[in-house]
C-alpha cells in the first residue's frame, strides 16, 4: 500500500468525494452512466481484436501508450455502465508513471461501493481491465529499466 | 365454480420456497431467472438433509440396513421418474448429471458405435451449446456431418426444411423440446414421426420443457429424452436420460468402473444390464433421493395448473413489454413456454441487468449458451425473464416498473 499521497490517490480521493454527495444508488448510477456517455470515444483504429478485453458480456477495448515516462490509457465499451466504470479507471491511472500505476492500490472502487462490479460473475471486464492496465504498466516498466 | 387460477394458491406455494423471501439491495427479490435454474422447495431441501442425517450409505453393495435403505430410496426415484415420463420400464431411466451429460452419453455412444464418415446428424438452429458441441465432437471423431434445420423470424422451426434434411445417411435427430432462449415449443411429435419414416432415432433436450409440459415419452415416441433436475425444482448435479431399451442396449457404455458390470457375489444379482451399464461408479445418491420430492411437488400441483399459471404470467408480461418503446421480443412462436426474451433499441442488455439487479430483479442477459441462435437474429444477446410456478403478477409489475426506471436512467 502506497503511504505517500500520490497523484493517483488524489484522483481516487476526488472520486470518493464526488460519490459522497450521493445518498442513493440511483444518483450513483446516473453519475456513472453520465460519465460513460461522456468518455471520449476511442480512436476506431484502436478497436482491434488485440485490444479487446476477454471474457466480457459487452465489448471492452483498452489501448495504452508510453510517452515521456507516463502511461496514457484510452478505453471504450458498448455498454454504458461499464464505460462509466472504466472511465474512472482511466481517470485515475492515465498519465502516471508505470511504477505508480503498478504499485497503486485502487481503494476507490470499494469506497464508492462498486466492488460488486469486480466480481467474476459480472463478466463485465472490469476486473480484467484492472489487471490489463497493471500488466501494461509492468511491461513498460520492464522496458524502461 | 372457482377458476383454475383462483384455486392455485401462489402465496401458499411461495411459503415452500424460503429463498424467495429475502431482500436484494434493499428490495424484495424478484427471481425471473428460472430458465437457468429454479429454486427448491423445502421438501427437496429437507430431503437432502434427511438423507445425510438418516440414510447415507453406498448403494447396491452393502448387505446392511442402511445400504438397503439408501438403495431403496435411490431406486424409488427411478420409479417416480418412470411414471413422470411414462417410460415402460425403470431400465430405461439412467441417472446423469443433467442434460449436458445425458447428451454427451448418447453422442459418445453414437460416435463409438454408429456414426460413420458421411453419415449425418440433424440439429436445429435454436440449440443450446449442450446439444451442439457433443455432436460436433462426435462428427469430428467419425467424419459424420452436422446438419442444422433453420428457423423463421418468429423463432419457429421451418418444418419443410427440416424434413428435407432427412435422408438415408441421417443417423440421429437431436433437438430442443422447448428453447431456453426463445421459449419456442417445437412440434416434436410431428418431428419424430418424420424421422421415424427413415428409422432415424430422435433425442429430445427436455431442459426447458420438463417443468412446463406433460412429458409422455411413449406417446411422443421419442428415442431419447433428457432433463436436468435443477430446472424442475430439484437439486443441481442430477438429471435423467430416458432411452428406449433397444437403443440403450445398442449403445456401448459411456464410462467404465464399478456398477456397470454384473457382480455374482452381490446381493442383487438379478439386476439386468440396464440401467446400470450407464451408471459407473458411486452416483450422486443424495440428489437422486431428493429429486423425487421435486417431482412429487410438481405432480401434486399438477402440471396443467402450473402451465396455465405460467402462461398467464407470460401473457401478462408480454403484454406490458411490447408497450415499452424500442423493445422487441425475440421469440414470438405460437407455442411457447414461459420465457420472455427481448432486446431494446440503444440499450445494452448488460446495463439493463445491472440496474434491474439494483432493484432486486434477477433476470439473465447474454447469449444464453445459444451463440449461433443469437447470430441468426443478428444480436449479441437478449434480456430474458423466465417465469416459474411461484412467480406472481405483482412481481411482473415490479419488474416492469424497474425496467422503466432503468430505461429512464440509461436513455
Ligand atoms: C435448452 C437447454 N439445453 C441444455 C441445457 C444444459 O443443461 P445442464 O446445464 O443442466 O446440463 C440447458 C440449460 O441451460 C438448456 O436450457
Amino acid at each position: 500500500m502506497a503511504e505517500v499521497k500520490t497523484n493517483i490517490n488524489e484522483v481516487q480521493d476526488q472520486i470518493i468525494d464526488e460519490f459522497g454527495l450521493f445518498d442513493d444508488w440511483t444518483d450513483k448510477y446516473e453519475y456513472i452512466i453520465e460519465m460513460g456517455k461522456k468518455l471520449s470515444l476511442m480512436d476506431e483504429k484502436y478497436k482491434t481484436e488485440e485490444n479487446k478485453i476477454k471474457g466480457c458480456q459487452s465489448n471492452v477495448w483498452l489501448h495504452s501508450e508510453l510517452k515521456d515516462g507516463k502511461v496514457t490509457f484510452e478505453a471504450d465499451s458498448d455498454a454504458v455502465i461499464v464505460k462509466g466504470l472504466i472511465s474512472m479507471l482511466v481517470r485515475v491511472l492515465s498519465g502516471h508513471s508505470p511504477n505508480e500505476i503498478f504499485s497503486t492500490d485502487l481503494y476507490f472502487i470499494d469506497k464508492i461501493g462498486m466492488t460488486q462490479h469486480l466480481a467474476q460473475t459480472r463478466s463485465n471486464g472490469l476486473l480484467s481491465m484492472v489487471k490489463q492496465m497493471k500488466f501494461y504498466a509492468l511491461a513498460y516498466q520492464a522496458k524502461t529499466n | 365454480m372457482l377458476t383454475q387460477t383462483e384455486n392455485y394458491q401462489v402465496e401458499t406455494i411461495r411459503d415452500d420456497f424460503p429463498i424467495l423471501h429475502q431482500e436484494i439491495n434493499g428490495k424484495p427479490l424478484v427471481y425471473f431467472d428460472n430458465a437457468a435454474t429454479t429454486q427448491k422447495p423445502l421438501q427437496v431441501i429437507e430431503a437432502i438433509g434427511q438423507y445425510y442425517l438418516d440414510i447415507n450409505a453406498n448403494i447396491h453393495r452393502g448387505i446392511h440396513t442402511l445400504a438397503e435403505r439408501a438403495t431403496a430410496s435411490y431406486e424409488a426415484t427411478r420409479e417416480v421418474l418412470r411414471q413422470f415420463l411414462n417410460a415402460s420400464s425403470t431400465d430405461e431411466i439412467i441417472f446423469v448429471r443433467g442434460v449436458t451429460e445425458g447428451i454427451n452419453l448418447v453422442a459418445n455412444g453414437f460416435a463409438n458405435s454408429i456414426l460413420k464418415a458421411g453419415n449425418e446428424v440433424v440439429i436445429t438452429a435454436m440449440e443450446h451449446h449442450s446439444n451442439i458441441v457433443p455432436w460436433q465432437m462426435a462428427c469430428e471423431k467419425t467424419g459424420a456431418i452436422l446438419k442444422v434445420a433453420p428457423i423463421n423470424e418468429k423463432g419457429e422451426l421451418i418444418f419443410e426444411e427440416y424434413v428435407k434434411l432427412l435422408n438415408p445417411q441421417t443417423r440421429i435427430v437431436s433437438l430442443v423440446h422447448a428453447s431456453n432462449a426463445l421459449g419456442t415449443i417445437n412440434p416434436v411429435k410431428n418431428i419424430i414421426e418424420e424421422a421415424h419414416k427413415f428409422d432415424i432415432p430422435v433425442l429430445l433436450d427436455g431442459a426447458q420443457s420438463t417443468s412446463h409440459l406433460e412429458i409422455d415419452v411413449r406417446d411422443l415416441d421419442c428415442d431419447f429424452f433428457v432433463f436436468s433436475g435443477h430446472k424442475v425444482y430439484g437439486p443441481t448435479g442430477i438429471g435423467a436420460l430416458y432411452g428406449k431399451r433397444e437403443w440403450l442396449e445398442k449403445l456401448p457404455p459411456y464410462q467404465g468402473g464399478g456398477e456397470m458390470i454384473k457382480d455374482v457375489t452381490f446381493e442383487k444379482t438379478t439386476y439386468n444390464e440396464l440401467p446400470y451399464k450407464f451408471e459407473a461408479g458411486t452416483p450422486n445418491i443424495a440428489d437422486v433421493v431428493a429429486l423425487k420430492h421435486a417431482i412429487k411437488y410438481i405432480q401434486e400441483l399438477g402440471k396443467a395448473n402450473i402451465a396455465q399459471h405460467e402462461l398467464e404470467l407470460l401473457e401478462y408480461a408480454t403484454g406490458q413489454l411490447i408497450d415499452v418503446k424500442g423493445l422487441k421480443i425475440i421469440g414470438t412462436a405460437k407455442e411457447k413456454v414461459s420465457v420472455a426474451s427481448f432486446v431494446i433499441e440503444g440499450i445494452h442488455h448488460q446495463d439493463l441487468a445491472v440496474i434491474l439487479d439494483q432493484q432486486g430483479i434477477a433476470v439473465r442477459t447474454g447469449h444464453h449458451c445459444t451463440q449461433p441462435l443469437m447470430k441468426r437474429f443478428g444480436i449479441l444477446g437478449t434480456t430474458r425473464a423466465s417465469f416459474a410456478l411461484y412467480n406472481t403478477k405483482e412481481e411482473i409489475d415490479l419488474f416492469i416498473t424497474a425496467l422503466h426506471k432503468a430505461l429512464k436512467m440509461l436513455r
